[in-house]
């Protein structure tokens, strides 16, 4: 008989004002007997509406059968067949959107706590499973993988499993891609990314870190001087996207990426660390996206006052709900419906303010969001010392610029088959954010375990 | 790992470091840079490439001692490793069909006005350097650069080496002197670098100036690093480090560079600001 309680089992968190000055993990996770009591709540259905909710299509009814019954190493095994990261997508997917959103028990009532379950899982292996790697035997063919990030690590994992020499082409000092430098430890501890390549290490993956592939070598490079027989391209989107306002090169002005990366890579937040950040009373985030959700709460963390600055209303904003939740929780405060029009300098080039305008929504736009428009003479300044740019990021033009015969869209995005992932070169793929723009973890994991499907298909009869 | 295969101490304040990274050293160019990071804890720091050598897959670095990187990085000997080397990053200088051009490096910009130099001589181009130092006690790389031009001229500011006065005053009197410059580089303080192209300015000289403003990843992606030029954001790492000088916004470039300042040693400032100071007379 299944539990047929209308609600999940609670995520155990840390409280929001303690949580709000440290940079542990924020949720828990369950014990034991939440997980098997949550398990208790699936239904088992034989249509499996999740698992077509899943971009990487992780046989979800099975492995939360597992859990029920209590074994726990059953159901690691049924998730890593489709995912090779349980533990970052238990954290980060938007479950609430992807499988959640199909789950039958979320028709009446709270679905089933799917996200919960697999990091369970997953953090359950970390501690208890014994890792049963076996070097896949090689089949002699070499593939190169650009970037680390999520649709990197996919892509390598899926083919080092079925025998491939693959090496992943790092720019940073540390493999990870946007795992590492952009979700903050309190969302994705780092040491479970770094298990997540240890493991691919062990399957006989290469790292090779500070590799910019477009300047130290490039893609031809890879394929006629290494002897690579395809390359994937999983390079990201990294390209920040200021707003092009008055104001926007005074000092105590950062993009969010250069924000998160101090903090999150180059760990300006732990003292006996050398990376410089300005030590902040007052921020003002702009944006309203995940990565502004982000880069508040690590404002926060450093012990300043954080607005989020959104020119829509909550209801537009894309940060997943339990960002913002967790977000508004630990004191930062939304300034909705406020699109800032010009930075403030205090007379020495500095940030002092941010000067901003109120809107108002009108008619639905492009995106179907309706558009906010500006309320004239509405201005207001919030008095900050630092302004952080989070609206957004596009492809970089390194390796599109280096690569003869890589097409790409107007936003710069690498333009490929859809079905098999290859660009408009033979022999390259990608996948990703450097594809699709800006996205999630999970959609460039999927990308990346289909690009590897396609390069196997490619190279096994050659 | 990246090892340290020479060290040499130029002046009290600036160290010379080969490095090896071959595969740096194979693509290296003339006007590119790299990042270092001395060990786990560390910054990440660009240099601009001094030198290298494509055979012994050495890059060479010249660095002032400025904040607490390259102050630790003086530090290390012969032999030791340093954790991260990554490049070559930026965009080569663009040569296009110089005949005759000014080369000026000031103080350890010097360093980088080095290869440019050497590059450009090589091609066959006819290059005057001028290399301008606070006094003579700080004098780098002469012999190297002397080998390296058509011309050397020394100027240093209190007259103890050299000739006595600003690089700008020399480029000023060689101009006039009816040298027919294609084009000058200029390569040091960002004052420095202010001055030259407004001196160049009022002849139309084209004037190529290298910035160093802070950075993280240098491949584009912090956007810590953007400039100012010709009224457009511009990112040093990707589009430069080499721009029209005519164009840049010099003192928000030089407001932007003092965020950190405060951990810094004041090493250079007041030397900075009283040029700023004489050179905006010089101009009038």
């Amino acid at each position: 008989m299944p539990n047929m309680s209308l609600e999940k089992v609670k995520m155990p968190e840390q409280a929001p004002d303690i949580r709000n000055k440290n940079f542990k993990e924020v949720a828990t996770g369950y014990t034991a007997e939440m997980a098997i009591e949550e398990a208790g709540r699936c239904l088992n259905c034989k249509h499996k509406p999740c698992v077509n909710g899943c971009p990487v299509n992780v046989r979800i009814p099975e492995f939360i059968a597992e859990v029920a019954k209590g074994d726990f190493l059953a159901a690691y095994k049924v998730i890593t067949t489709t995912n090779a990261l349980p533990a970052v997508c238990g954290r980060v997917c938007p479950q609430e959107s992807q499988c959640e959103s199909k789950c039958v028990r979320g028709l009446k009532g709270e679905p089933v706590a799917i996200g919960r379950l697999e990091r369970f899982v997953a953090d359950w292996y970390m501690e208890n499973g014994k890792d049963e790697i076996v070097k896949p035997e090689s089949n002699g063919k070499k593939v190169a993988i650009v970037g680390s990030g999520p649709s990197g690590l996919a892509c390598a994992g899926d083919l080092a499993k079925l025998g491939y020499d693959v090496s992943i082409f790092e720019a940073f000092h540390t493999a990870g891609g946007v795992l590492v430098y952009g979700i903050p430890e309190f969302r994705l501890p780092k040491t479970i990314v770094q298990k997540e390549i240890d493991k691919l290490s062990a399957m006989g993956v290469k790292v090779m870190t500070n590799m910019v592939i477009g300047k130290v070598l490039s893609v031809d490079e890879l394929i006629d001087d290494m002897g690579f027989d395809a390359v994937f391209i999983g390079s990201g989107a990294g390209l920040p996207s200021f707003m092009g306002i008055e104001g926007e090169a005074l000092v105590g002005v950062y993009s969010a990426n250069e924000y998160l990366t101090r903090i999150n890579l180059m760990k300006a937040y732990i003292e006996n660390y050398d990376t410089p950040i300005k030590n902040s009373k007052a921020v003002a985030v702009v944006g309203g996206g995940n990565v502004a959700m982000d880069a508040a709460r690590c404002a926060k963390r450093l012990g300043a006052e954080v607005y989020i600055v959104y020119r829509r209303s909550e209801e537009e904003m894309p940060a997943r709900l339990e960002e913002i939740h967790h977000a508004k929780e630990e004191g930062i405060q939304f300034k909705l419906l406020t699109n800032p029009v010009k930075i403030v300098n205090d007379g020495t080039g500095k940030v002092c303010g941010i000067e901003c305008l109120e809107m108002e929504l009108g008619e639905p736009d492009a995106s179907g969001r309706r558009r906010p428009v500006a309320k004239e003479g509405s201005n207001f300044v919030i008095d900050v010392d630092t302004v952080v740019m989070s609206i957004g990021t596009s492809p970089n033009p390194l390796i599109r610029s280096t690569t003869k015969g890589l097409e790409t869209n107007k936003k710069g995005c690498l333009i490929v088959n859809e079905d098999t992932m290859q660009t408009t070169r033979e022999g390259i793929y990608a996948g990703g954010d450097a594809v699709t723009g800006a996205a999630t973890v999970i959609l460039a994991m999927g990308a990346g375990k289909k690009a590897a499907e396609s390069i196997h298909e490619y190279l096994k009869n050659k | 790992m990246f090892k340290i295969v020479t060290k040499r101490k130029l002046n009290d304040a600036v160290t010379l470091m080969e490095i090896e990274a071959p595969f740096i050293a194979k693509k290296a160019k003339a006007g590119q840079f790299i990042i270092f990071r001395i060990d786990s804890l560390g910054e990440r720091v660009p240099l601009t490439i001094a030198d290298y050598d494509r055979e012994k897959g050495t890059v060479t670095i010249i660095f002032q001692k400025v904040g607490l990187s390259t102050k630790m990085l003086a530090e290390m000997n012969e032999g030791d490793f340093i954790s991260d080397f990554v490049g070559p990053l930026g965009v080569p200088t663009d040569y296009e069909n110089f005949k005759k051009v000014a080369v000026i490096g000031g103080g350890v910009g010097n360093a980088i006005a080095y290869p440019q130099a050497k590059a450009l001589h090589e091609m066959g181009v006819e290059v005057d350097v001028i290399a301008g130092f606070r006094n003579k006690d700080i004098v780098i790389l002469e012999d190297e650069m002397r080998a390296a031009s058509t011309h050397y001229y020394i100027t240093t500011d209190d007259g103890s080496y050299g000739e006595k006065g600003f690089v700008t005053d020399k480029l000023k009197s060689l101009i006039d002197a009816g040298n027919n410059y294609d084009a000058v580089i200029a390569i040091g303080p960002i004052p420095m670098m202010k001055f030259v192209s407004l001196t160049t300015k009022p002849y139309g000289i084209k004037t190529i100036v290298s910035l160093n403003p802070i950075m993280i990843d240098g491949t584009g992606m912090c956007g810590g690093c953007r400039v100012t030029v010709g009224g457009e954001i511009k990112f040093a790492c990707v589009d430069g480090p080499d721009f029209d000088g005519h164009l840049v916004d010099f003192d928000e470039l030089m407001n932007r560079n003092s965020i950190y300042r405060e951990r810094e040693a004041e090493t250079t400032e007041t030397h900075m600001c009283r040029m700023d100071k004489l050179a905006n007379e010089l101009i009038k």
